[in-house]
């Protein structure tokens, strides 16, 4: 009954910097946010997978993992979207359906929050309230970001995500220290109301906050992976200097081993168990929300369309399971490159003479055919015996029997030889056997081998079991070679026989995808609905980690390919802004939104990276000689950040010049906004530390506020092309075009 | 860095002359001969040896005769009673032990907390503080208390006649590792007595350097220069063609490129014999990596042929070696061997990049070892700041001279060579820009005359810069039915233009010998876009055309204009389609095109063959390109040329212009355009560094060069699959380590006698075990030294080898292996072997060292010193019994027709 005796009192401690950058942020973020009411750029795109997800139809998009599209496509929830409308070009006005506010709120809250978020990052490395508020306002007039913010798109959201994984890493870093009783000097506990509920839990390690920040640490590291793959090199940084900081954290004497031990366990479960486990977490909600057969299905394997509503589930529904010798199958090739296909036969045979003066067997072609075809059926046929029915009971086929596949149309043998295929000279031909040419006798028996069974006596089964052909008089495997065959063929694809296999290759893999059991006589059908087919419930078969792997395997393969783009650039454009992507002109007007930074800033920001390299240099050299130009504290919070901010802006921007994909501009803002961080941290270091007198802080002082005002005045400038609210005109625009490759759009009347 | 150990054994005697420079030893040997008769003469002579760690097994036989006093036999049967039959330890026992300890000693040995073998070998792995001429390593890394400490331990020197037997056993054991090296590598070097695998390229191109002939490689010359050498020393005239794998050699006289090659190769196990020694001070780990290399197959076949690996190797390891014994010099800057080991690494990297790029990652080695070397010489307080200033400068001096001045020097040379050699024109003129070609006797630029400035009216042949070997062309065929311009098909004749790779193909036979002959196809007319009257009427003055003119091409064989239009090119769908248009030069304003000079040095007019031109379309403002793909069958496999609406100027969209007629202007002679070496130096590395880039090119290379794989009908492939050989020579870098599939050097199907490239299983598996094994036992020595952990002295000492040397070599491994990951362009397996050479270094000091913590723990029970020597000859058994296997397995490929029992065997 304590509360009894002392009253509840709850203290909070309200940083007002923090509200009124918030509110702010709020204001340039959300101001006139449904604003242009049309299309805008690559919400053409994003646009459609929100559609997508209200339809609940499966797509794949090998841009990003699914949760950033589920953030889009819950502003879409809540704005009540049905998913009606044609994403089909930019500029096209919205259908009143269209929710566009709130479509466009959670990026535009994600980018308002980064202007608080900002303060506290720099306020948490240990700097100056100012130099904290600078680093903020620099974020809230950034023009790009404010940009990107605005739209359906997903940079806000990652840059949001970012920020916070580094952000509540310094918490956590920060709480840890209390510990040690060595806070910074400007120490923030106290003023904000985290701190004061930091302060509150007393910060001693494992206390609730530092679980809380350490937890939000990793969550924010799998969201940001989860909006986009890039994600992951933030990711690397934080846990970069979570490692460094665990070794010194080895190397302290004063902690007992067990105590080593749980801070290390701690970091990697926060770290790395529960990153992993909460990007599983998106694919579960990605998958459970996807349950309809869309356009995307071909990609995927049989089994994984299978568990689709709709598409192949439709087909396959109440096909038996288990495939029989009599079955009526077509098989489809687990490659699925260049397209997916079905091993097919024809009519027509192959040339006696190819072009290259080679001769062929000149019996019937076998080949991949992209297409569903009644040519596509294939009745697997034992043997030693002559019917092409199913027997009752059906007398399953196991791995390791041998089988012949006879074509369903013409009644041919699938048949292999010691002749060379038509376009991979390596291999045999694979052939439906026709028997004028006496010379080559039949070769049409082949091993059944299922690469995926459990055990050696498995059952081949529909969908499930993948399998090969092994060709029983010359050890070869029927492969798909990818290759198109020439007119002759039809250009479907080539099929051979792989002589040298080494080991195992999707190409040579095959999977049952329609089956039914033989019904070529009225009195077989009617035996057929006497032993009704199992039911096959092939969805429930798979399970999410199958789904999963399959489908993140298939992300990062797909590729799309996407050349060239107007608006494409190299990431050496990025660095000093060369280069702008128009996003939205009006349609009568000249009013337009480009994605344009603010140059000053951009171009400060460069420049101080620059500094701040040369100086940690310098310093570093220094030091090496045992000279200490920095007190111990401000050198460690230099360090520090350097490695967040300067580390951010590399790990974010030097892998695009390793990338093979197009690259745009918007690709280069979360490295931008990490050194927009730097900016003040560099400016408050040489106000401290080079400027020797009170005169040089104050010219100094009074350069950057100079600087400021540019920065705010170039803003307020570019800002037509930010909201695209004010229809200029051609001279203005023109005035504008400060660069000459800026590509600034001017109405021709 | 260098490694540096400290190691505080008790020893019951001190004598500080007992430090020697094994460096010199084998730069010197009179020097350390000497040196026994008058052991303290002076400081140079002194450093001259040091403890070897020979020494080391010489004591394997101390604890047998300690524990059991065994019959005083002779050394030969004496040292390993428990394995008096094996061959191998009778050999090391005889050549390392010997009977030489004192018996006091040996009884003060037998007291210590380790036994004695492995306190002895310890003894000389190690750990002795070295501060005569080259030894300080160990007093630098563990501060001049600790080193004056150990200095005391120091045993007392033995008899100068037991040094001597030292020395001559350990020269023995290297000229044995060496013997067992060639002995292996030349055996049967002449069999396949034909061409095998890539010897059809390397060979050719040392048969061009033979003949002098101009070609054409990715790979920088300094290789085939020396396979060139090495054939013209051995009589290898350079008239066999080399043409595929299979052929037969006959009369031609190929054993001495083999030769050359396999004599290289053979010095690869003394090269990782010595480095590894020179890392752990301890002989069984550097006898264990000389097996694993002398005893794997993949290094044997690698290095039997006429190949650039065997060479790149050599470079890499000689570079390995010699950054390893400068380390160990780096107490004694400035001195004559320190001078000789840097300026030895500076010219093996030189000959490592002078052969494949992939000399580029011992480079980095190179430079990260010395930026760390700096940087600890930087941070030695000692001296103070001038003194630093003046020392540091000397130090960055030295380095740079030697470590890249006098590389590039030589890298230059190499080039400067190269080119004076290959003074005829032959089959590499077409990638190089027609300036070059103009250098080369034999090509149609070589001496020829041409004006100077394009006027209007001059026939011209335009030529791609990126494409390097594309002339705008076209011909009378038409684009097909649905695809780009549609509307004209029937009646007009739509022209499309292409770089034309169909000619340059005809490279190929070898009946031609001259440059090819200039299609007529691909000559250009010059107009002005606003009147067709014939410019070269010689009533009209002579008008150049300037940068900024709107000129028209007309085709000369067909009177078409070149064209563009809105319509999509027939591969690159954003760009748009470019035809030929008009009937005798009469079209429309799609045909007009503004000329643009990139360099505009000459005054705005444009000179033949220096000025960089684009072409803007003046109707749709786009540029005209050349996409780099390849069209279909009806195009004849030619480039495909678009105009590309994005003006960001690429090398694909500009030109220039080569060949020039024009009657009514004065013939220059081409001599004077000719480029200088650093341009030509320039382009030829911008040349490999595109070809080596993307997919498409390199399959023509082959192509074009007639480099095919054996068998592989490359125009099968069609437009279908770019690749240049059959997709199972291919292989992805994680197949490597685990030596997944090997690489079939001849003997596809029907010959007898079949070579396959495959790494010996057991020496693979045990490199990756090892692998991984280091990363485990090196982090759990890391945190324990970061925990503070006492260790005791023993234990110390083999971790500093551990994370020095064994971090050393998986730098190197992870260097010469992880950035193929990154590659786009295809790889082989071979690609592996520089990091495979690594790998096999840190199996070696990985388990001699752990052998011995594991001996030291166990130090308690009886016979626990004999794990060391029971696990480092039962290896080495091992790794030979392997190699042995393979034999027989080999044998049988060679009787199995069908090739089912392909997996583990080379065909020796």
């Amino acid at each position: 009954m304590g509360f009894l005796q002392r009253p509840v009192v709850v203290t909070a401690d309200i940083n007002l910097n923090v509200v009124a950058l918030t509110a702010v942020g709020l204001l340039s973020r959300l101001w006139q946010l449904a604003y242009p009411r049309a299309v805008v750029f690559d919400e053409v795109y994003y646009g459609q997978y929100i559609s997508f997800y209200m339809k609940r139809i499966f797509f794949l998009d090998s841009s990003g993992p699914p949760f950033g599209h589920m953030l889009l496509a819950l502003g879409g929830y809540i704005g009540g979207f049905d998913g009606n409308f044609l994403w089909n070009r930019i500029g096209a006005e919205y259908s009143s359906n269209v929710p566009v506010w709130c479509l466009r709120l959670l990026p535009a809250l994600a980018g308002a929050l980064s202007v608080p978020m900002a303060y506290q990052i720099v306020w948490e490395l240990g700097f100056s309230p100012c130099a904290a508020m600078g680093a903020a306002l620099l974020v809230l007039i950034e023009n790009a970001l404010v940009t990107q913010s605005r739209l359906m798109l997903l940079e806000s959201v990652l840059i949001f995500f970012d920020l916070l994984a580094v952000l509540s890493y310094l918490k956590f870093f920060n709480s840890q220290k209390h510990r040690y009783g060595r806070r910074g000097v400007s120490s923030p506990a106290g003023n904000s109301l985290s701190s004061q509920l930091t302060a509150l839990l007393c910060p001693r390690p494992f206390s609730l906050s530092w679980w809380f920040w350490l937890t939000l640490t990793g969550m924010a590291c799998s969201c940001a992976v989860g909006v986009k793959y890039v994600g992951v090199f933030t990711y690397l940084l934080v846990l970069g200097v979570a490692a460094v900081h665990a070794w010194h954290l080895i190397g302290d004497q004063t902690l007992s081993n067990v105590c080593v031990l749980c801070h290390l366990l701690a970091r990697a479960v926060a770290l790395l168990v529960i990153p992993a486990a909460t990007y599983l977490l998106f694919f579960y909600v990605h998958l459970a929300l996807l349950c309809r057969s869309g356009p995307h299905d071909q990609i995927m394997s049989s089994a994984f369309q299978a568990s689709l509503e709709g598409g192949l589930a439709r087909i396959t529904q109440g096909q038996p399971l288990e495939v029989a010798y009599g079955s009526q199958v077509t098989l489809k090739n687990a490659f699925g490159k260049p397209v997916p296909c079905w091993l097919h036969s024809h009519q027509s045979t192959y040339p006696v003479i190819y072009e290259s003066g080679r001769g062929s067997s000149h019996q019937q072609q076998v080949t991949c055919y992209p297409f569903k075809d009644v040519n596509n059926w294939w009745i697997i046929k034992d043997p030693r015996r002559h019917q092409l029915v199913v027997n009752n009971p059906p007398r399953p086929v196991r791995h390791g029997d041998i089988v012949q596949l006879v074509h369903g149309m013409t009644t041919r043998f699938l048949n292999t030889h010691d002749v060379a295929a038509p376009l991979s000279p390596h291999s045999q031909e694979v052939s439906c056997y026709v028997d004028y040419n006496i010379s080559m006798p039949a070769q049409n028996l082949w091993r059944l081998d299922i690469v995926n069974r459990e055990s050696d006596a498995e059952v081949w089964k529909t969908i499930l079991s993948e399998v090969r052909f092994v060709h029983v008089n010359t050890s070869a495997i029927l492969k798909l070679s990818g290759a198109h065959l020439p007119d002759w063929g039809f250009r479907q694809l080539e099929v051979v026989g792989e002589k040298l296999s080494r080991g195992y290759h999707e190409s040579t893999v095959w999977n049952v995808e329609e089956h039914r059991y033989g019904k070529s006589q009225e009195q077989k059908e009617r035996e057929l609905e006497l032993h009704s087919p199992t039911e096959s419930d092939i969805s429930r078969n798979l399970s999410f980690m199958a789904r999963f792997s399959e489908l993140q395997w298939r992300m990062l393969t797909v590729r799309s390919d996407d050349s060239e783009h107007k608006y494409s650039s190299t990431p050496l454009d990025w660095v000093m802004l060369d280069t702008n992507i128009a996003y939205w002109l009006h349609p009568r007007t000249s009013a337009q939104i480009h994605l344009l930074g603010n140059i000053v800033i951009w171009a400060s920001a460069s420049l101080a990276t620059m500094v701040y390299a040369l100086l940690f240099l310098w310093y570093l050299l220094r030091r090496r000689r045992k000279v200490y130009d920095l007190p111990e504290d401000s050198w460690l919070r230099w360090v520090l950040a350097g490695a967040l901010c300067a580390g951010g802006w590399a790990v974010n921007y030097l892998p695009f010049f390793l990338m093979e994909k197009t690259l745009f501009l918007y690709h280069y803002l979360p490295a931008l906004t990490f050194q927009i961080l730097l900016l003040p941290v560099v400016f408050e270091h040489i106000s401290n530390h080079l400027c020797r007198s009170q005169l040089q802080r104050s010219l100094f002082g009074a350069l950057v506020v100079a600087w400021f005002a540019s920065a705010c005045h170039v803003s307020n400038t570019l800002r037509p092309l930010t909201y695209g609210d004010r229809s200029l005109s051609p001279s203005e625009l023109k005035a504008l075009r400060w660069k000459d490759s800026w590509d600034i759009l001017i109405r021709k009347y | 860095m260098s490694f540096k150990v400290s190691f505080s054994v008790p020893r019951p005697a001190a004598t500080p002359h007992s430090r020697r420079c094994w460096e010199l030893q084998f730069l010197e040997p009179v020097f350390s001969r000497a040196r026994p008769a008058r052991p303290s003469r002076s400081v140079m002579l002194r450093a001259t040896s040091r403890l070897p760690a020979a020494r080391a097994a010489t004591t394997l036989s101390a604890q047998p005769r300690g524990r059991r006093p065994a019959p005083r036999r002779r050394r030969k049967e004496l040292h390993f009673p428990g394995h008096p039959e094996l061959p191998l330890g009778d050999f090391l026992a005889g050549r390392l032990a010997r009977p030489r300890v004192p018996a006091g000693r040996r009884a003060i040995l037998r007291r210590g907390r380790m036994p004695p073998a492995v306190g002895r070998g310890l003894a000389g792995s190690e750990l002795r503080p070295r501060r005569g001429r080259c030894g300080s390593q160990a007093a630098r890394a563990v501060g001049p208390d600790v080193a004056a400490e150990a200095t005391a331990r120091s045993p007392k020197r033995p008899a100068p006649g037991s040094r001597r037997f030292e020395a001559a056993g350990r020269w023995a054991l290297l000229a044995l590792v060496t013997l067992m090296s060639f002995a292996t590598r030349f055996h049967r070097l002449d069999e396949p007595p034909h061409v095998c695998w890539d010897e059809t390229h390397f060979g050719k191109m040392g048969s061009y350097y033979i003949n002098r002939t101009f070609f054409f490689d990715v790979h920088p010359p300094l290789g085939k220069m020396l396979i060139g050498l090495a054939g013209y020393l051995s009589g290898y005239d350079g008239t066999f063609l080399f043409q595929k794998p299979g052929d037969k050699y006959e009369h031609h006289s190929y054993m001495g490129m083999r030769g050359f090659c396999a004599f290289l190769g053979s010095l690869l196990v003394p090269f990782a014999y010595l480095t590894v020694l020179e890392l752990s001070q301890s002989l069984p780990a550097a006898l264990l990596t000389a097996a694993l290399l002398t005893f794997d197959t993949g290094c044997l076949t690698l290095s039997q042929y006429i190949l650039l690996d065997p060479i790149l190797m050599f470079f890499i390891m000689a570079a390995m070696l010699s950054m390893v014994k400068y380390n160990s010099c780096a107490n004694r800057p400035f001195s004559a061997p320190w001078w000789f080991w840097l300026s030895l690494t500076g010219i093996n990297l030189a000959g490592a990049l002078g052969v494949k790029f992939v000399g580029l990652f011992i480079i980095l080695q190179v430079g990260w070892n010395t930026l760390s070397d700096l940087w600890h010489l930087f941070g030695d307080c000692s001296l103070s700041m001038v003194r630093t200033q003046v020392t540091m400068g000397k130090h960055l001096t030295a380095r740079i001279l030697c470590l890249i001045v006098l590389p590039m020097a030589l890298y230059t040379a190499t080039y400067a060579i190269h080119f004076m050699v290959l003074s005829k024109s032959g089959p590499g003129d077409g990638f190089f820009s027609s300036a070059f070609q103009a250098r080369l006797s034999g090509n149609n630029l070589h001496n020829a005359s041409i004006p100077e400035y394009l006027a209007y009216g001059s026939v011209i042949t335009v030529r791609n810069l990126r494409m390097a070997i594309g002339y705008l062309h076209s011909h009378r065929d038409l684009y097909p039915e649905g695809i780009g311009a549609r509307q004209q098909q029937v009646s007009e004749s739509s022209v499309h233009l292409c770089g034309s790779r169909a000619k340059l193909s005809a490279v190929t036979e070898p009946a031609v010998t001259t440059y090819l002959h200039k299609d007529y196809n691909n000559l250009w007319i010059i107009k002005k876009h606003s009147t067709n009257s014939d410019p070269l009427d010689p009533s009209l003055p002579v008008e150049f055309v300037r940068h900024g003119d709107i000129i028209r091409l007309e085709h000369k064989e067909t009177s078409r204009n070149l064209h563009s239009h809105y319509h999509e090119a027939p591969l690159t769908r954003k760009h748009y389609q470019v035809t030929g248009y008009g009937i005798n030069g009469t079209g429309d304003s799609n045909d007009f095109w503004r000329i643009e000079v990139v360099n505009r040095k000459f005054e705005n007019r444009i000179k033949v063959l220096r000025s960089q031109i684009r072409l803007i379309h003046l109707a749709t403002g786009c540029v005209l390109g050349s996409s780099g793909k390849i069209l279909p069958k009806w195009g004849w496999e030619q480039f495909e040329v678009t105009c590309s609406p994005y003006l960001k100027g690429t090398l694909n969209s500009i030109w220039n212009v080569e060949d020039h007629i024009n009657p009514k202007l004065p013939n220059i002679s081409l001599d004077v355009l000719q480029p200088s070496f650093p341009e030509i130096l320039l382009e030829s590395h911008m040349l490999m560094i595109w070809v080596l880039w993307p997919l498409p090119i390199w399959w023509l290379l082959y192509e074009l060069l007639g480099l095919h794989k054996c068998g592989s009908q490359i125009s099968n492939y069609g437009n279908s699959g770019l690749k240049p050989k059959d997709n199972e020579f291919t292989s992805k870098p994680w197949h490597w380590p685990i030596n997944y599939q090997g690489l079939h050097f001849s003997g596809i199907s029907d010959m007898d006698f079949r070579v396959y490239l495959l790494g010996n299983p057991v020496v693979w598996w045990l490199n990756l075990l090892s692998i991984g094994l280091y990363l485990l036992s090196g982090s759990i020595v890391a945190v324990a030294v970061q925990r503070g952990a006492r260790l005791p002295a023993e234990v110390e000492g083999l971790s500093w080898v551990l994370l020095r040397g064994g971090g050393q070599l998986l730098f190197g491994w992870m260097l010469h292996y992880f950035p193929f990951f990154l590659m786009g362009r295809i790889l082989y397996f071979h690609h592996y072997f520089p990091a495979m050479l690594f790998s096999s270094m840190l199996t070696g000091i990985l388990w001699d060292t752990l052998l011995r913590l594991c001996a030291w723990s166990l130090a308690c029970f009886p016979l626990a010193g004999g794990i060391h020597a029971v696990g480092i000859l039962s290896l080495l058994l091992g790794i030979a019994y392997s190699r042995v296997l393979g034999r027989e397995a080999s044998a049988q490929v060679n009787l199995d027709p069908l090739g089912e029992g392909l997996d583990s065997a080379q065909g020796v």
